[in-house]
């Protein structure tokens, strides 16, 4: 493959190797070590070759991961792309993290010095760019060694960190660098066909997989600043509530805490309004936090509670009218009333989901007069920059920003709300600050995944087809400025299979701050996928075929949810094979499945469970996903896994509840994560091979939870439409 | 931050009966011999992080729920958030930075080749729970695995499942 750069990344990567690739620059940064550029990139036996990586003399090569690792694998998935446009061997590599590169926009305004740091470090845009580098430096490299053997550069090749002539002479990339970096490179480096390559696509472990095991791997949490404060806070735990007073004298009293200060709320960052305790270590925080007394005012009017929102949302429902049309074919409402072979009606209900990241969150902010720094596990550098910027009047280019490693995110570390909480500490107190969340902040704090309550009917005819389809949803609004708040998909499957069918969208109200992303999947399919096998059941066919039946009709439209069903159906085929569908069973144990497409991929899911004397068993998981092309397999299967994993933990266990206008969960016993004895005893993952843009496979969770619904049903004939699943069947079997 | 003592020259403390809080608790960590002075009801986990900065205990919860802190205690597995340091003193402690001598412990072997990371924040807590689990069971079941109470955010018990049977193998002799 040999595609011309786009000029926007060739004038960005032009500028970065002016300004750090070529040998008398090199000095320069060493004399005076901009906060941009880590110190592994630095030092004497260094020459650089561009932002992202050094060779040295012997070979070894350093290369920078642009994105913060929060369990993603993007810290040794992007150093591969450039490693394999290199051309090196995968041992010879180090990975080092690279810190925010802020450089003063050009008018793009995701460019850092290390091109996109933020949620798009991984979209196919920015993995050019990466690759873009690599291939530039083996140009220079390549150009080198014609030179120095004064062979035209076509001759030739590279191999595992040498360049090879045709006589057989080689020379290492260590022995080519410094001449490599006096040339300029032409505007337009080919890239390399990675199916020729022995790095991208093959499975290759965590780079820094050694210091994890090791306890050596520096978290955010693992970051101690010179004199900085541990600073815990106690929140108000009413969204909209107050501080009428408070008392810190027994605060005070416990030895190591240094300071107590109030945090009123800020309308835009910091939600709540708060007492920060600050000591000297996190223990005198913690107890100093534990003896504040603290007067917190409910807002004015009603509180808010899951009980009143369940009925708010059954009301919605039962009205049969009203609610925003998000789509509406043919004549669903009247052919619902008529006659039909089988009719049915469910409703589904789903509560507010968590992030819960293993490490809650954290930040250290070290505030001078003219700087600042920054060491957090931030997912959207970018906006902490700029956040930074807003609250300190400090110009960008002096707020840098470390990347330790972040234990999980799942979507919680994009937001910045814990480094606005320590930036405006540091401001108060005049010191470094190490603000620390502990799990019940974590829990009572979130940005949490919509509530909502599903009621779908259909009505299917003689030849056990889905005639009609109408999906009501009633919600905690995610996006008011949509008709469906961002919560039914007025494309997603079966829309456009079914001739009659439509889709209502019932707003519910809610003070608690909500978030998208690929949780909204799972919410929308969950209801979706368990009412299809219902309607298999009820109609006694098979719940693959009635699918497939569905997706290749050739009178369908032949994309839905913006993907081709042809793809949908494939992944659905190849999960039903591996989990042995049609195999007849006596052994007790039921099989369920279910498919999805979101975001450009799709998924299926199956599951083998059995339940025993009340216990829950997952003999085998089966993921099959389609997330175009996979940098590194072994990461993918395990994102994938991860996140079907994540669908069983949420839909057997876990829920966020409000009463009183509180959320009732402060500890991981309330709000339970996977343990093993849940996990599936096998998982087997099948990636689809696939040549289009890379897609989160986080999505990857959508048709977990129903699958795994779907296997309860078989094995039990209990339908569970209520989440979590676990305590629901309890009570129903 | 408290030095360690020669071990030779110093040997351990018995602890006190009845710890008081101005005495000294002395506590053995990865083999070197340490005073602890402040509050004896802090847990272990602060003196790990906050004194010795072995960072490789991590803090996850509010007590005892996620074993992201789990060390072992005279080879014991103990959730070092829940333990205070006048009950720690006097034992023997192992932490994750520990458990290697010259090579790897064969489970942290198994955890880089069964690449058992993901975000990597639970699992040196998971690998000390399954050398405990291992010197207790060397041929675990499904039941034994089941009790590993340590919780993992990202899904990673595929990988650990495989990890763990690839060191129990290994440590029974069955494969290198």
């Amino acid at each position: 493959m040999s595609a011309p750069a786009s000029p926007a990344r060739r004038h960005f990567l032009a500028i970065s190797l002016t300004a750090a690739g070529a040998l008398l620059i090199a000095p320069r940064l060493r004399a005076a070590p901009t906060p941009n550029v880590p110190p592994e990139l630095l030092g004497e036996d260094l020459t650089a070759l561009g932002p992202f990586l050094r060779i040295e003399r012997g070979n070894r090569i350093v290369i920078g991961a642009p994105a913060c690792e929060v369990g993603q694998g993007v810290f040794t998935e992007l150093p591969m792309l450039i490693a394999a446009e290199l051309d090196v061997d995968w041992t010879q590599v180090r990975v080092v993290q690279l810190p925010y590169g802020y450089v003063a926009s050009d008018g793009d305004g995701a460019a850092t010095l290390y091109g996109n740091q933020g949620p798009g470090a991984v979209d196919a845009a920015a993995q050019r760019h990466l690759r873009e580098a690599g291939a530039t430096a083996r140009w220079l490299l390549l150009q080198a060694a014609a030179q120095e053997w004064n062979l035209p550069l076509e001759q030739l090749r590279t191999q595992a960190g040498q360049v090879l002539a045709p006589d057989g002479r080689s020379l290492g990339y260590g022995a080519l660098v410094r001449s490599a970096a006096a040339l300029t490179p032409p505007a337009q480096v080919p890239l390399r066909d990675t199916a020729a390559g022995t790095l991208v696509g093959h499975p290759t472990r965590t780079a820094d997989a050694r210091e994890i095991v090791t306890g050596a791997r520096r978290f955010g949490l693992d970051s101690y600043g010179a004199d900085a404060v541990v600073a815990v806070l106690a929140r108000c735990p009413w969204i909209g509530g107050t501080l009428t007073h408070f008392d810190d004298a027994a605060a005070r009293k416990v030895a190591g805490v240094v300071e107590v200060v109030e945090l009123p709320a800020s309308t835009d960052v910091v939600l709540a309004p708060s007492v920060a305790v600050l000591a000297t270590h996190s223990w005198a925080a913690l107890q100093g936090r534990q003896a504040l007394k603290l007067d917190w005012q409910a807002p004015a009017g009603p509180l808010e509670s899951s009980a009143a929102l369940a009925a708010s949302a059954q009301a919605a429902l039962d009205a049969g009218s009203g609610g925003n049309i998000v789509r509406s074919d043919g004549d669903a409402a009247s052919l619902r009333k008529r006659p039909a072979r089988h009719r049915i009606e469910a409703r589904y209900e789903l509560p507010f989901l968590a992030h819960a990241p293993m490490e809650p969150l954290n930040a250290l902010i070290e505030l001078k007069q003219d700087a600042a720094r920054l060491v957090a596990a931030v997912q959207d550098p970018d906006a902490a920059s700029r956040l930074i910027a807003r609250l300190t009047g400090l110009p960008r280019g002096d707020i840098a920003i470390e990347l330790p490693r972040g234990g999980g995110s799942f979507g919680r570390r994009l937001d910045n709300d814990a480094v606005a909480e320590a930036v405006l500490l540091a401001k108060t107190v005049g010191k470094p600050v190490k603000l620390m969340w502990t799990r019940s902040d974590d829990l009572q704090h979130d940005r949490y995944r919509p509530y909502g309550m599903h009621r779908l009917a259909a009505s299917l005819d003689d030849h056990k087809r889905i005639t009609a389809w109408t999906h009501h949803c009633a919600a905690t609004v995610l996006d008011a400025a949509k008709p469906n708040a961002g919560l039914l998909e007025a494309d997603a499957f079966p829309a456009g299979h079914v001739a009659h069918l439509e889709q209502v969208f019932h707003p519910l109200t809610t003070r608690q701050p909500l978030v998208g992303g690929p949780w909204l999947a799972a919410f929308r399919a969950f209801p979706v996928e368990c009412f299809i096998d219902e309607l298999a059941v009820v109609s006694r066919q098979d719940a693959v075929k009635l699918r497939l039946a569905m997706l290749e009709d050739p009178k369908a439209p032949a994309v839905t949810g913006g993907v081709a069903n042809a793809r949908l159906a494939h992944v659905l085929r190849e999960c039903a094979a591996r989990i042995d569908w049609g195999k007849s069973r006596d052994d007790g144990h039921g099989l369920g499945i279910a498919c999805h497409a979101v975001a450009g991929g799709c998924f299926a899911h199956a599951f083998e469970i059995s339940v025993d004397k009340g216990q829950l068993q997952i003999h085998r998981a089966v993921c099959v996903a389609d997330i175009g092309r996979v940098i590194n397999p072994l990461n993918a299967e395990q994102q994938v896994a991860g996140a079907c994993l994540d669908g069983v933990a949420a839909t057997l266990q876990q829920a966020i509840t409000l009463k009183d206008g509180r959320v009732q969960q402060h500890s991981l016993t309330d709000y339970p994560l996977l343990r093993m004895g849940l996990s599936p005893r096998t998982t087997q993952v099948q990636i689809i091979d696939s040549s289009a843009d890379p897609i989160d496979p986080a999505w990857a969770l959508a048709s977990a939870g129903a699958a795994l619904a779907n296997a309860v049903y078989a094995a039990t004939t209990v339908r569970v439409r209520k989440l979590p699943l676990l305590p629901e069947l309890m009570r129903m079997l | 931050m408290p030095r360690p003592t020669d071990p030779a020259a110093s040997p351990p403390t018995p602890p006190a009966a009845t710890p008081r809080p101005p005495a000294p608790l002395p506590i053995t960590i990865n083999g070197k011999f340490y005073d602890h002075d402040g509050d004896p009801a802090m847990p272990l986990l602060w003196f790990l992080r906050d004194r010795l900065r072995l960072t490789g205990t991590k803090y996850g919860c509010d007590g005892g729920e996620c074993g992201a802190c789990s060390v072992l205690v005279d080879d014991k597995l103990v959730r070092a958030c829940t333990l205070p340091m006048a009950a720690a003193s006097g034992h023997r402690v192992t932490t994750i930075e520990g458990l290697a001598g010259d090579d790897l412990h064969p489970l942290q072997q198994a955890w880089i080749e069964s690449d058992a990371i993901q975000c990597g924040y639970c699992q040196s807590g998971q690998i000390l729970a399954a050398v405990d689990l291992l010197r207790r069971k060397p041929r675990p079941g499904e039941d034994d695995l089941a009790a590993i109470a340590n919780l993992c955010r990202c899904g990673s018990q595929p990988q650990l499942r495989r990890a763990i049977a690839r060191a129990a193998a290994i440590l029974r002799g069955e494969r290198k």
